[in-house]
């Protein structure tokens, strides 16, 4: 029997149960379809992490006290202002290291107040991070030295609290204490729905005393050259750790961050494709058992093919054949769904997706190797019926 | 002349719930090219199961069978399907029509396992309808069709792949009386001017009488072999 054959009378095998030729697909097509979406969504996390990473600059080095590990709880910090002079001199050049303490505390103008990540910083930032002004100016290192109380506004924090007003040169309360604003940072936007634009800088002197602390929580230093950044890592460290004796610090770069995030989001990845495998898993078997059922539904015409000249090889195919083909228009269908539906998750949700070329490629090959998997043991049952028992089965 | 079936002293046993029960106890035949056969006997005798052996769809537990002078014994699964594809046609009690697809694809189904076109198994498929008198109902299904004319569809479909036996099993059991002698003719006829032997399984000795030889069976022997009474 000729291919194209063997493929004609299995699509005309199906069109004759089209109900149920059509329930039995919607099991792989909504398997595929989980598996697509679900992998959609763990890239898309991915990819955004990545880019809001990459986005802060090259080349960081992030010093922190205690080790870095996620999930790890965050040390005391015993890092001041002075390590800012110490890793300059490490680097040899003083502003390439910014520093940082944060808290979250509410901003008030006026009656209209927001609750927003404040951060004291020194004048280097802007040298270190990517973090470019929409309006007005950064701080500056006089207004570190003479603990100026000026502040530079996220953008959302200048929509909530200033409105249509210009807010250069206007006052708000920071924790009841006010500052004078002389920047507005570009937009940044929101990664998972989280705004990234509620935050505001203020002169690294000028929180420690908001705070009440005289400790910073990170360092970041950004080293000259991409090749630099491993030989001067661990310098950092070393630095640190002649200073604060018995002390741990870390020091970890981008590409760091990034291999850390990238496994736990691969892992999380994996997990939610492997619990959409197991939908797909599931449509196979309806498969399988749909191929039985019509095995044993149509045994008197495998009888009379078989008399009429059919090989068990032709009654095989024929048979594995129409399995394939269910799993294999299922498979498309559900690509079709899993793109669409990921596209729409990603418009209408703050879930980001991204679709790799590669996953409707392995999902489409897995539906066929389902269809072959589960199709096999059903085809290879009619091609081994015995016809004389075949012509007299009712 | 080579027989175009021949069996020696052929046996088949059957297991059935640990019990070998035997189906044929040694039968011996020789069918000819071109002879117009039937083997009568009461149900149970071993007469389908004889007609399994001789259409190849089945293998003597022991015993010799020989169809187109080849030894059915020695030959693969694959081998067996060629052989009934080339050399044998059969004709079911039941006609075993596909009921979704019209008389000229049912006449043209063997044609697939022999790999041909689908042109040149449907002008093929209607000659064979042509000569069973169903020219005019090519398109037609087997639903839309009378027992006579299923059955005459049937035959074409066993004739399309111009074998040199045509087995009919009960070829008359579900038709009425009239449209049964119509198809005994019509096999006849089809053994005279094709020279197909034709072989007619039937428990009926007025179906068998229309035959020229008959060869009966009983409890897996053979019972008796008589050609037509001359006159």
């Amino acid at each position: 029997m000729r291919a194209g054959e063997a493929f004609r009378v299995a699509l005309d095998a199906l069109r004759a149960n089209r109900l149920r030729s059509a329930l039995t697909m919607l099991g792989v097509v909504i398997g595929v379809a989980a598996v697509v979406i679900l992998v959609a969504l763990g890239s898309g996390a991915k990819q955004e992490v990545e880019d809001q990473v990459e986005g802060l600059g090259s080349n960081i080095i992030i010093v922190v006290p205690g080790k870095f590990e996620f999930g790890s709880a965050p040390s005391v910090s015993r890092l001041t202002l002075d390590d800012v002079d110490l890793l300059g001199r490490v680097v040899g050049d003083r502003d390439r290291v910014a520093v940082s303490v944060a808290s979250g505390e509410t901003v008030n103008v006026g009656r209209r107040e927001s609750f927003v990540t404040v951060n004291g910083v020194n004048e280097s930032v802007p040298n270190v991070f990517n973090r470019p002004l929409a309006r007005g100016d950064y701080i500056t290192a006089t207004d570190v030295d003479t603990r100026r109380r000026v502040v530079v506004l996220g953008s959302s924090v200048v929509r909530r609290l200033f409105r249509d007003v210009d807010p250069l040169g206007r006052q708000l309360s920071i924790a009841g204490v006010r500052f004078r604003v002389i920047g507005v940072f570009a937009k940044v936007g929101s990664t998972f729905g989280v705004d990234r634009d509620a935050e505001v800088h203020i002169p690294v002197t000028a929180a420690q005393r908001l705070f009440g602390v005289d400790r910073i929580d990170a360092l970041a230093v950004k080293a000259p050259t991409a090749d630099s950044v491993a030989a001067l890592q661990p310098k950092l460290v070393a630095a640190l750790a002649d200073r604060y004796e018995g002390e741990e610090f870390s020091a970890v770069t981008q590409t760091q961050i990034l291999g850390t995030i990238g496994r736990i989001l691969g892992l999380l990845t994996l997990v939610l494709s492997a619990i959409a495998a197991i939908s797909l898993l599931v449509g196979g078997v309806g498969v399988s058992n749909i191929m039985l059922v019509s095995v044993r539904e149509r045994t008197r015409e495998i009888g009379l093919r078989k008399a009429l000249g059919a090989r068990q090889r032709d009654i095989l195919l024929q048979f594995l054949i129409e399995a394939v083909l269910l799993c294999v228009v299922g498979g498309l269908l559900g690509i079709g769904v899993g793109v669409g539906s990921s596209y729409l998750v990603a418009a209408l949700s703050p879930l980001p997706a991204v679709i790799a070329w590669w996953s409707p490629v392995v999902a489409f090959g897995v539906s066929a190797a389902v269809g072959i998997f589960f199709g096999v043991a059903p085809a290879r049952r009619a091609g081994r019926l015995d016809p004389v028992v075949a012509l007299r089965s009712e | 002349m080579t027989a175009a079936v021949e069996a020696v002293d052929v046996r088949r046993s059957y297991q059935l719930d640990g019990l070998a029960v035997e189906a044929l106890r040694g039968v011996s035949l020789r069918i000819d090219p071109g002879e117009h056969v039937a083997v009568i006997g009461p149900s149970g005798s071993g007469k389908s199961t004889l007609m399994h052996l001789l259409g190849c769809l089945d293998r003597p537990t022991s015993g010799t069978l020989l169809v187109g002078g080849r030894d059915v014994s020695t030959m693969t699964d694959a081998e067996l399907a060629e052989l009934r594809n080339r050399t044998i046609g059969f004709v079911f009690q039941s006609f075993q029509l596909l009921g979704r697809t019209s008389a000229l694809d049912n006449v043209g189904l063997p044609l697939v396992y022999r790999g041909n076109r689908k042109a040149e198994r449907r002008q093929r498929a209607a000659a064979a309808l042509e000569a069973v008198g169903l020219g005019h109902r090519l398109g037609h299904l087997p639903g839309q069709l009378s027992g006579g004319e299923q059955q005459r569809v049937a035959i074409a479909r066993a004739l399309v792949t111009e074998p040199s036996v045509l087995l009919a099993d009960e070829p008359t059991g579900n038709l009425d009386t009239r449209s049964g002698a119509e198809v005994m003719r019509l096999l006849a006829r089809l053994n005279a001017d094709r020279g197909v032997a034709v072989v007619v399984v039937t428990h009926d000795p007025e179906v068998a009488a229309m035959t020229r030889r008959r060869i009966g069976v009983r409890d897996g022997l053979v019972e008796y072999d008589r050609p037509e009474v001359a006159g």
